[in-house]
C-alpha cells in the first residue's frame, strides 16, 4: 500500500513540476469558464423571457445551468485525459526509468495503481477548476448541492475509467505521442458510440450506446446514483489497469 | 553470493545468452569483459528481475530469480548503462524517492540519503535538478541511487562509459571501496579497468563464456607473448627504415616486426615475440650494437579487442578442427 503512495506522490510531483498540470488547468478553465458563461446567459434570458410571458414559472439552476455545463465538462475531459496519461509508462520506457522500477521490490500492480491514482488526481485537479465557476451560482442563488456531487463522482469514474486506458496504451510504447494519439482515438470514439441511439432503436445499437462512456454519464449528470452505470465504469477500469498489468509483464518477456 | 547454471537468454530471433554458468563469492569484484552485444547487459537484467530467463537458473543471495524475484530485488542494487534519473526531480529528492521504493523506512531514509550522497561525492549538488548536472555527477547519483538500501549484491553496467579520465578513476576508486561489504559484478569493454578493479573476470563473446579466470591469471596468459614498441634513431648519418626492420627481425625470438612510423630518422616497430619469449633485452643490445639511439623500449599492453582476437580465433580454430573430423 505504501509503494503505491510513493509511486503516485512522484508522479504528482513530476506533473506539477512541468507546465502540463498548469497548461491542462488553465486551458480546462477557460473552456469550462466560456460553457458557464454561455449556459447562465441563456438562463438569465429564457428567465426574463418567461417572466415577461406573465408565466413566471421558477426556473431550476440545477436543470438549466449545472447539468449542461457538467455535460460538456464530461465530453472535454475525453480532450484531457490523453495528455494526462501518455507520458505515464512511455517516458520511463524512453528514459530507462523503468528498469529502476521495475527492479525495485515492488510489484508491478503497485506501480500502476499509483501511476493510475496520481493521474486521477491529476483529473481532480483539473476537474477543480470547473468547480470554481458553480461555487458562484452559490453565492447568488440556492442551487442543490447534492445532484452536483454526484455528477462530479460521475465525472471521477467517467475520467477514472478513460484514465486506464490511457494507462495501457502508455505500456505499449515509448512514444509518448503515439501513446497520446492511440488513447485520443479510443476516447473519441467511446464518445460518438452513443450516437447511433439517435438513429436507430435496434437491440445493435443499444449494445453499441451501452458502451459509450458518455451514455453512463448522463444520469450522473441528473444527480442520479445507478449502480448499473457504476458497475459500468468500475468494470472499465479494472479491465484498463489488467490489460496494463499484462502489457508490462510481455514487456518483459519481449524486450 | 551469485550462482548462474545454464542460464539461456532468447529473443525472437537470436539467442543473446546461452547456457552461461558462472559462480561469484560474497565480497568479491567481478568484472563481466566483452564487446557491444555479447549478452552481459542481458545477463545483467536476469539477475536483477528485469528480464525472465529463457533457460536454466539464476540465483542471488540463495533466492531464484524466477522463484523469489521480490527477495532478490531486496538485495540487489543496479546501475543500468544509462542511469535511471528522473530529471524534473533533485538529486536529494530523487534519491529519497529511491530509498523510499526500495522499502527503507521512512524515518531512516534522510540519514541512509545523507550518507550516500556524501559517499558518492553528489552532497554538493544534493538541491541541484538531475536534468542541470553533469554526466559525471549523473554517473555518481546513479551510482548512490544502486546502494542506498545497502544490497549485499551491486551490479553495474558500463560504470565508467562516457566519463573524462579524471571521473574514471575516482569511480574505480569509488567501486574498490565499495567491495568487501558488496559482492559486485561490474560489465566493461575496457581491459585496464579490469585489471584494476577487479579480482575474477568473465570474458563473454556472443553469449558464450570465453573465459573465466583471475585477472593475473588471465593477463599473464596473454602476456605469454610480448609485444614490445621500440623508438629509433640514427647516431650520426642517415639510416633508412628497411634497414632497422632487417636489423629487428634478425634478433632471437621475434615473430613479427611492424613499422609504425618513420619520422626525421626517428623510426617506430613493434615487436612481437613468440611464445615465453623474454625478446626485449635482446632488441636492447641489438640496437645498441648497431650504433643506433634507443629512445623508448616498453611493453605495448593487450587492449580487448586483442584479448577477443587471441580468444575467439583460437575458438575458431578449435571448431574448425572439430569439424574436419
Amino acid at each position: 500500500m505504501s509503494n503505491i503512495w510513493i509511486i503516485c506522490r512522484k508522479e504528482m510531483k513530476s506533473y506539477f513540476s512541468s507546465p502540463i498540470a498548469y497548461g491542462l488547468m488553465a486551458f480546462f478553465a477557460l473552456i469550462s469558464g466560456y460553457f458557464f458563461y454561455m449556459a447562465t446567459a441563456i438562463f438569465v434570458t429564457r428567465g426574463l423571457e418567461s417572466q415577461m410571458m406573465g408565466r413566471g414559472q421558477p426556473m431550476d439552476v440545477n436543470e438549466w445551468v449545472i447539468r449542461p455545463v457538467l455535460m460538456n465538462v464530461s465530453v472535454i475531459g475525453l480532450f484531457m485525459i490523453p495528455m494526462i496519461t501518455m507520458r505515464l509508462f512511455a517516458e520511463e520506457k524512453r528514459s530507462g526509468t523503468i528498469e529502476l522500477l521495475v527492479t525495485s521490490p515492488v510489484r508491478d500492480m503497485e506501480i500502476i495503481l499509483g501511476k493510475w491514482f496520481a493521474a486521477l488526481l491529476m483529473y481532480g485537479c483539473i476537474l477543480l477548476t470547473s468547480m470554481v465557476n458553480l461555487g458562484l451560482l452559490f453565492a447568488y442563488g440556492k442551487p442543490d448541492w447534492k445532484p452536483m456531487l454526484i455528477a462530479y463522482l460521475g465525472l471521477l469514474l467517467q475520467g477514472g475509467c478513460l484514465l486506464s486506458i490511457g494507462t495501457f496504451l502508455s505500456t505499449t510504447t515509448k512514444n509518448q505521442i503515439v501513446a497520446g494519439v492511440g488513447t485520443f482515438a479510443i476516447c473519441l470514439l467511446l464518445w460518438v458510440l452513443d450516437w447511433v441511439s439517435a438513429f436507430e432503436t435496434s437491440a445493435t445499437s443499444k449494445v453499441i450506446s451501452y458502451m459509450s462512456v458518455v451514455t453512463h454519464f448522463e444520469p450522473f449528470s441528473k444527480g442520479v446514483l445507478d449502480t448499473k452505470d457504476i458497475i459500468f465504469y468500475i468494470s472499465v477500469i479494472f479491465l484498463g489497469l489488467f490489460l496494463t498489468a499484462r502489457s508490462m509483464e510481455s514487456l518483459r518477456w519481449r524486450s | 553470493m551469485i550462482k548462474v547454471e545454464g542460464l539461456t537468454k532468447r529473443y525472437a530471433r537470436t539467442v543473446a545468452v546461452d547456457n552461461v554458468s558462472f559462480e561469484v563469492e560474497k565480497g568479491q569484484i567481478v568484472g563481466f569483459l566483452g564487446p557491444n552485444g555479447a549478452g552481459k547487459t542481458t545477463t545483467m537484467r536476469v539477475l536483477t528481475c528485469f528480464l525472465p530467463p529463457t533457460g536454466g537458473q539464476a540465483e542471488v543471495a540463495g533466492f531464484n530469480v524466477t522463484a523469489d524475484p521480490m527477495e532478490v530485488k531486496k538485495r540487489i542494487g543496479y546501475l543500468p548503462e544509462t542511469p535511471p534519473l528522473y530529471p524534473e526531480m533533485e538529486v536529494l529528492e530523487y534519491l529519497t524517492f529511491v530509498g523510499r521504493l526500495k522499502g527503507i523506512s521512512k524515518a531512516d531514509v534522510p540519514a541512509r540519503v545523507k550518507e550516500v550522497a556524501e559517499r558518492c561525492s553528489c552532497a554538493d549538488v544534493g538541491n541541484k535538478l538531475i536534468a542541470k548536472l553533469s554526466k559525471g555527477y549523473r554517473q555518481r547519483v546513479g551510482l548512490a541511487q544502486a546502494i542506498i538500501h545497502n544490497p549485499d549484491v551491486l551490479i553495474l553496467d558500463e560504470p565508467t562509459a562516457g566519463l573524462d579520465p579524471k571521473q574514471i578513476i575516482e569511480t574505480r576508486e569509488l567501486i574498490k571501496s565499495l567491495a568487501g561489504d558488496h559482492t559486485i559484478i561490474l560489465s566493461t569493454h575496457i581491459l585496464p579497468e579490469v585489471e584494476q578493479t577487479c579480482e575474477k573476470v568473465i570474458i563473454i563473446n556472443k553469449g558464450k563464456i570465453v573465459a573465466i579466470d583471475t585477472v593475473n591469471n588471465l593477463t599473464s596468459r596473454l602476456r605469454g607473448s610480448e609485444a614490445v614498441a621500440v623508438e629509433i634513431s640514427a647516431r650520426n648519418g642517415d639510416l633508412n627504415s628497411t634497414q632497422v626492420q632487417q636489423r629487428l627481425e634478425q634478433g632471437p625470438g621475434g615473430s613479427r616486426v611492424v613499422a609504425r612510423s618513420a619520422k626525421e630518422n626517428h623510426f617506430r616497430f613493434e615487436v612481437e615475440s613468440l611464445q615465453g619469449h623474454h625478446i626485449r633485452p635482446e632488441i636492447a643490445r641489438g640496437v645498441v650494437d648497431s650504433g643506433w639511439n634507443l629512445h623508448e623500449l616498453h611493453p605495448v599492453a593487450f587492449s580487448l579487442e586483442e584479448v577477443f582476437l587471441e580468444l575467439t580465433s583460437a575458438e575458431a580454430v578449435a571448431q574448425s578442427k572439430g569439424g574436419a573430423q
